[in-house]
């Protein structure tokens, strides 16, 4: 009984997803300063009601985050980017 | 004693930039006027100017003080970090100006700056012969 249990058959066998690694495209493009001027660059981390998107969609690491972060907000004080929208991009 | 003598004669010189949003109501001289007036505050502060940047009337994101427009204008300029107070409470003084935000530029960011305006020089160049 026990090996029956153990003893899976698939009519089709399984796919396994290879998962894409995310990486900090900060890092990797060596990229040291995030210009809050460039209101296109920075809705690539912003979802559809102008929120910053989470470090887990996005790959970026900690030290650029904060970057990213610091640079949308000036963004907004100077009306480049909303802080609060529907229908971004 | 000493110390505070060395240290006033040898003050530091950071850069800085500002960018500043005048009401869409000026007219192009009433403009120029007010551009002129903080560039003689930066240089009555003894900031010396490396850049500026006209961007012309923008659309802002989002409304302030019931406009939907602005003038925005860009200065890169190094300064004293003291003198940085004094030029914030010009700008809010002003009545057309609208917004204004003062950032110091770290090592990563004057490069950055540095680049930008190599690279706006020959884009420039290349609309001008055309």
């Amino acid at each position: 009984m026990a090996q029956n249990q153990s003893e899976i058959r698939y009519l089709t066998p399984p796919t396994v997803e290879i998962k894409k690694k995310k990486y900090c495209r900060f890092r990797k493009n060596r990229i040291k300063y995030i210009d809050y001027k460039d209101p296109e660059f920075l809705k690539k981390f912003l979802n559809e009601q102008g929120k910053i998107l989470p470090r887990r969609l996005t790959g970026t690491s900690l030290k650029y985050q904060r970057k990213v972060s610091r640079a949308i907000k000036r963004a907004r004080h100077l009306a480049l980017l909303p802080y609060v929208t529907d229908l971004l991009k | 004693m000493r110390s505070i003598f060395i240290t006033k004669f040898f003050t530091m010189l950071n850069q800085y930039e500002t960018v500043f949003i005048t009401t869409p109501v000026l007219s192009e001289s009433q403009m120029k006027e007010t551009v002129d007036k903080f560039k003689k505050i930066l240089t009555d502060n003894k900031a010396e100017i490396v850049h500026e940047e006209n961007w012309g009337l923008r659309k802002l994101a989002y409304p302030i003080q019931k406009k939907s427009t602005g003038f925005y204008y860009m200065i890169e300029f190094r300064a004293d970090g003291s003198q940085i107070q004094k030029i914030e409470t010009e700008f809010k003084r002003d009545e057309r100006i609208i917004r204004f935000l003062v950032v110091g530029l770290e090592k990563y960011a004057v490069e950055y700056a540095e680049r930008k305006r190599a690279r706006k020089k020959a884009e420039a160049e290349k609309i001008k012969e055309e």
